[in-house]
């Protein structure tokens, strides 16, 4: 059925409809309309599982966890310094193959204290171990947590839906929220291993040895890349139920492409409409949107930009002392590319501030006409 | 190896008991703290779920993949032992396995100090779990450095001159949380300790337990004083034994012989640079908590009768 809700209030219906036994969660602005309405679910009786009104981020993940290896398919939402909070956790949640989805609403880090959307936060927890989706708009940020627990309980791993404070979370959109019956074909019944088996007991958090430690890791890193079809395989199942589909990169217009750009998230919804004026004025550019960013499809990204020779990309965000994080990505996914690539990066954004049609289009014009491509990101700002 | 229990036997102070822990665990010979989870095990039964977090408890259970006892262990992040029990104890709700009782040790550093805000969480919420806090007056594990819950004058590897502040007083923090049932124990009176585990499984909710556990590298003992030692803590009042009912209820249960505090702090290492006057001062500190106890525990009798 189609509503009219903001992000936050998709991503509520989207756990909800997937039958979490256990959502532990506190609240940070801009997620907690999410656990606010998680909560009216509750009360209504429409959630069926136990909310768990958690003192802090960190020990919301830490129950998440031992919920999630208990077996109960297991919820939480956060944003900026709650998820920076739970970074300890983050890593014991992959470590221990806990295949719990949290949605992480972006949001600058202090300091200095602000409250829009940069996606800093969640990039900044890229080596924990966690896949990370990121969504372009409120109807991809429902169907993506969908597809999070399908991916998480097939490969036993916790995957991120990463949507953007205000453009996101706080915008309200007419969404098609699935009939449950559907999202319970879609997703069957939680089975995923009961770790503390009172009749099988086993010991989930040992101390290991040096090779031991190593091989875990390495196991860890073989089921990212069995996550990588997985998620490729349920977006695909997921079209044939909902008619929707994302892909894991979406490419738009490559085949003439002059110049490809490079965006993630909801920058991404901006540049089609500023790539088709140019396109009306004559400028052939392609546009590839990045939407799942760990496991990071080099793949797929190569499949798409291997044969392209100029590249601008758009980070809202940024790894201080080196440059945006989507560019540094993609640049290290294209240095086995066979063509010779001109890559720039931009930082626009950052802050939560503005990136409209005319940005997209200043981006663009400067990469065209650029003779040289710099190694450092250009700082993209009003006029 | 010891013989595991039968699940179907529940070990009793009167019936005889057989361990859930192995021996050949990991810990230092003679430490209190083996000797403390051995109890606290026995007492339980196999048919339970522990979460340790880092400490010596976790050391004890074992590397990979040995482990000390057959039943489901999980060793969570430091500060997060409450936090992660209430996760499992939930989920086994959601699952309609609410009859297996969910265990949670922590060191005194994971409960007194890192792990103070989730256990404060937990009992806020009255999470359904049993917190035992193996209490060793240190950050043991890490080689003897203070921690909130060593006491004053003390010595410790990072208070070589003795410890300036005082022991927080953790079971008046659980207390005013009121949750349903809270004690203190210690392994120099076994059928106490054994006792109170087994009446805290008769609660639902947070329960607490205190539990004074010797370390001998840190206080500096003999490998065979640890049982003497923690004895020689409830005789001289030093640390008493009582149970709290719902926050409120103060029962002492065992009555000391009121020894002087000399004779339990002149035995152990870590007070050989007492002055007669900290002696002093501690004996008096211990004689005033001591009757406050007594009052608390008092006002309880009087208001029975």
């Amino acid at each position: 059925m189609k509503q009219f809700i903001t992000g936050n209030h998709a991503v509520a219906e989207a756990a909800r409809s997937c039958r979490p036994g256990i959502v532990a969660a506190y609240p940070i602005t801009p997620q907690t309309p999410i656990y606010e309405k998680l909560s009216e679910m509750e009360a209504s009786g429409d959630l069926g599982g136990i909310m768990m009104r958690m003192e802090s981020e960190h020990s919301s993940m830490a129950a998440c966890i031992s919920a999630s290896l208990t077996g109960t398919r297991t919820f939480t939402a956060t944003s900026s310094q709650g998820l920076a909070l739970m970074h300890e956790m983050l890593h014991f949640a992959s470590g221990a193959r806990a295949p719990i989805v949290m949605a992480c609403v972006n949001r600058t880090l202090a300091l200095p204290w602000a409250f829009w959307s940069d996606q800093t936060d969640t990039l900044s927890q890229r080596d924990t171990g966690w896949m990370q989706i990121y969504v372009e708009h409120n109807q991809e940020a429902l169907d993506s947590v969908l597809q999070a627990f399908r991916i998480a309980e097939e490969v036993l791993l916790p995957c991120m839906v990463v949507l953007e404070a205000n453009f996101i979370s706080h915008f309200m959109e007419p969404v098609d929220v699935p009939d449950q019956a559907d999202v319970d074909r879609f997703l069957p019944e939680v089975s995923i291993p009961q770790r503390f088996d009172i009749d099988n007991p086993s010991y989930v958090g040992a101390v290991v040895s040096q090779t031991q430690y190593r091989d875990f890791k390495h196991l860890s890193q073989e089921a990212m890349y069995v996550a990588l079809e997985t998620a490729e395989s349920v977006d695909q199942e997921f079209g044939s139920f909902f008619g929707r589909s994302y892909g894991l990169v979406e490419a738009q217009d490559l085949k003439d492409a002059e110049l490809v750009l490079v965006t993630s998230a909801t920058i991404t919804s901006t540049a089609r409409v500023a790539l088709r004026q140019l396109r009306e004025k004559g400028h052939k550019i392609g546009l590839v949107k990045i939407r799942l960013f760990r496991p990071f499809p080099t793949e797929h990204v190569r499949k798409l930009l291997d044969p392209v020779s100029k590249i601008a990309i758009i980070d809202r965000n940024i790894s201080l002392g080196r440059e945006g994080i989507f560019c540094a990505e993609v640049k290290a996914a294209l240095c086995n590319s066979p063509v010779k690539k001109q890559i720039q990066g931009y930082l626009a954004g950052i802050g939560g501030t503005d990136v409209d049609v005319d940005l997209i289009q200043r981006i663009v014009l400067d990469a065209l006409s650029r003779e040289e491509f710099l190694d450092r990101p250009i700082w993209m700002k009003e006029e | 190896m010891q013989p595991l229990s039968d699940p179907s036997t529940s070990c009793t102070a009167d019936t005889p008991c057989v361990d859930v822990m192995r021996s050949g665990h990991a810990a230092c010979p003679g430490c209190g703290q083996a000797i403390s989870m051995r109890l606290v095990l026995r007492a339980v039964g196999p048919r339970a779920i522990v979460v340790t977090v880092p400490s010596c408890v976790s050391v004890i259970a074992g590397p990979f993949p040995n482990a000390v006892a057959d039943m489901p262990y999980y060793h969570a992040a430091f500060e997060v032992a409450a936090a992660s029990a209430a996760g499992i104890s939930n989920a086994l709700k959601i699952q309609g396995k609410q009859d297996i009782p969910v265990l949670a040790f922590a060191g005194d550093g994971g409960t007194f100090d890192i792990g103070l805000q989730s256990l404060s969480g937990a009992a806020d919420r009255n999470e359904d779990f049993i917190y035992v806090c193996f209490d060793n007056e240190g950050y043991m594990n890490t080689g003897i450095q203070v921690s909130s819950a060593t006491p004053t004058y003390t010595w410790t590897g990072t208070t070589p001159t003795g410890n300036t502040r005082r022991k927080k007083q953790i079971m008046e923090i659980m207390a005013a949380h009121r949750i349903p049932y809270a004690a203190t124990a210690s392994i120099g009176f076994p059928e106490d300790l054994m006792q109170k585990v087994q009446k805290a499984l008769d609660f639902r909710g947070t329960r607490f337990i205190h539990l004074l556990s010797p370390c001998n590298t840190g206080w500096k003992i003999p490998e065979n004083m640890a049982p003497k030692v923690s004895t020689l803590a409830v005789e001289t009042n030093v640390f008493p034994l009582y149970e709290i009912i719902d926050g409120l209820q103060y029962q002492i249960t065992y009555h000391s012989k009121g020894l002087p505090v000399e004779e339990y702090l002149s035995v152990q290492g870590r007070y050989t640079h007492l002055t007669p006057e900290q002696i002093k001062s501690i004996q008096s500190e211990t004689d005033r908590s001591w009757q406050a106890l007594k009052q608390k525990s008092g006002r309880q009798s009087q208001l029975e009768s």
